[in-house]
């Protein structure tokens, strides 16, 4: 028992460790900083995915909305509205949550394959509008001419916008702030409702849990910070990609949780940092870099079904 | 007062009618027992009690309240808490973990995301309560999933009583048990019956059990009630014997 404690501190220590440190060693084992970010910034949008699918069990393949819609909120505040960072990002995560809280309702007593279509659906519908409509949003050439401003604190100013290693910095206070408030979620009561759901749905709801309104709860709380991920990917790219709202790339958030193991808090981290790393190497080799991602996810989820950090666990307890 | 009132409801699936126009009344501290060879609709008649399904028509009365259209996690609120036929437990969980979800939704901190440590021991100190009471104590750390079947069970008994319901539905608790274990559950549900003045409502296929533990019992055959009374009286009632016990006997 104080064994396993201590196994966590270590991890965690670790973790923290090499995000803090990541821009100091980086470009000496061949990466670059942007690279860490993003890195970073996806970690965030799959631990968010996992707050759902691997605390609560339930499945959503249409992620990418609520990204794309915190993409897309940043950006066309920044380019149109107020050239304000932070403004664009509370605009961005807004657009999420209020888009998730309403299409939430719609669909939360939907289960399984259901659940899973219907957010493709809905995805899909965010997408389109983007896509087409052109003169806003810039179509299939996504959002661009627009960039993140720097932050005036009005006794200092913070240049994220010419040095990205302040960037680094300041994606990785957010990662930090909304990793801590999923994961002192999952540790309260109501986070331990979300397991139960998770474990035996029946028996939550006859220990007298709306299991439908924590459902739709953690749903929210998976899109909102999915939404503050899509405004931080904006502002990396200084640009807004339609394809940020496509359905592949909520799948791609799926394999990513799937990969590193969704049943370990960091397993998401793992797993962006791997598909990142090798979507960026790879992909300067050839095309199709995606078959290479395709083949590891496969062997690793035929083999190891709790994803790459449920065999080092194995290892660790052997 | 009566604690549990069902009055006269039907549950039809299509042209199949699995509970036809049944009544039944529970008075506080009562043990009752539902009877009745495979396919009579008990189940069935545990569901439309409990929320699980709703009737197609008739009414349920709980401590007072009509609650025939409440959905189950309101009736729990209510005092009313269930176990299944197949034990419904968190495998995947610890028996502690899996009493202290209950405990804290009991407590009603089912929304907290926050929790003194005034209230975190209180919940500790009833789990720890529980697991004295059911005899799970020395399994505390075991994972569910990996306890034998009559541990699960009573692991699924202790959750509900972690509810502190008014009224405990059990649903087959012995089915499936060895001599021992059905001998353990049934000495459990008598000193909750004896001691605390627990209500029960319990269906069972063994007649050791049944005729053993309950205050009266209630005969389902074919969806329809065919009997009802003290054990004495279903003994020797003869409608029952040739639907039902003749045939066991048989």
């Amino acid at each position: 028992m104080i064994d396993r404690r201590y196994q966590r501190h270590a991890a965690n220590a670790v973790i923290w460790l090499l995000l803090l440190t990541m821009p100091l060693w980086l470009d000496a084992v061949g990466g670059y900083t942007q690279l860490g970010t993003q890195v970073v910034i996806m970690a965030l949008a799959a631990t968010a995915l996992n707050f759902l699918l691997g605390y609560t069990g339930v499945l959503s393949f249409g992620h990418a909305a609520y990204f794309g819609l915190g993409v897309y909120g940043a950006g066309l505040t920044i380019k149109y509205l107020v050239p304000s960072t932070l403004t664009g990002m509370a605009v961005g995560v807004l657009t999420a949550v209020v888009a998730a809280a309403i299409i939430g309702l719609l669909i939360v007593h939907l289960r399984g394959i259901y659940f899973a279509m219907v957010t493709i659906a809905f995805g899909q519908v965010f997408y389109f509008i983007a896509y087409r409509w052109n003169n806003v949003t810039g179509g299939d050439d996504g959002l661009s001419n627009w960039n993140r401003m720097p932050i005036d604190f009005g006794f200092a100013k913070l240049d994220i916008l010419h040095s990205p290693v302040t960037f680094y910095y300041f994606v990785l206070v957010f990662f930090a702030v909304a990793v801590a408030i999923m994961a002192a979620l999952l540790r309260s009561p109501f986070g331990r409702t979300l397991l139960a759901i998770r474990e035996n749905e029946r028996r939550t709801r006859f220990l007298g849990v709306p299991v439908d309104r924590h459902i739709w709860l953690s749903w929210l709380i998976s899109c909102t910070f999915v939404g503050l991920a899509g405004t931080l990917y904006a502002l990396l790219n200084n640009f807004a990609d339609p394809h940020d709202l496509y359905w592949s790339q909520s799948g791609d958030f799926v394999i990513m949780a799937v990969l590193g193991g969704m049943r370990s808090f960091w397993g998401p981290l793992i797993g962006a940092a791997i598909f990142v790393v090798l979507q960026d190497y790879v992909s300067t080799m050839t095309q199709n870099w995606m078959s290479f991602i395709g083949l590891f996810f496969v062997l690793v989820v035929l083999f190891f079904p709790r994803g790459v950090l449920g065999i080092i666990r194995r290892k660790a307890s052997a | 007062m009566s604690l549990l009132q069902v009055e006269n409801v039907t549950k039809r699936f299509g042209s199949l009618v699995a509970v036809n126009g049944v009544s039944m009344t529970v008075e506080p501290g009562e043990l009752r027992a539902v009877i009745g060879p495979n396919g009579a609709g008990k189940t069935t008649f545990f569901n439309l009690i409990s929320g699980f399904q709703t009737p197609s028509s008739g009414r349920i009365i709980f401590a007072g309240a009509d609650v025939t259209r409440l959905p189950p996690a309101r009736r729990v609120w209510r005092g009313m808490a269930r176990t299944f036929q197949i034990t419904e437990v968190f495998p995947e969980l610890t028996v502690r973990e899996n009493l202290q979800i209950a405990v804290e939704v009991a407590s009603g901190f089912r929304l907290r995301i926050w929790q003194s440590v005034e209230a975190a021991n209180n919940v500790e100190a009833r789990i720890d309560e529980l697991l004295a009471m059911s005899g799970l104590i020395g399994k505390a750390g075991r994972l569910v999933g990996e306890l034998s079947h009559g541990d699960q069970r009573a692991t699924e008994i202790t959750m509900a009583l972690a509810l502190k319901p008014r009224l405990l539905l059990l649903d087959e608790p012995t089915a499936g048990m060895g001599d021992q274990e059905t001998y353990d559950i049934t000495q459990l549900i008598r000193n909750l019956h004896r001691d605390q003045k627990l209500s029960m409502v319990l269906i069972e296929h063994d007649m050791r059990v049944v005729f053993h533990l309950a205050d009266r019992i209630m005969v389902l055959a074919e969806g329809n009630m065919l009997a009802e009374g003290t054990p004495h009286e279903i003994a020797a009632n003869e409608a029952v014997q040739t639907a039902y016990l003749g045939k066991a006997a048989a």
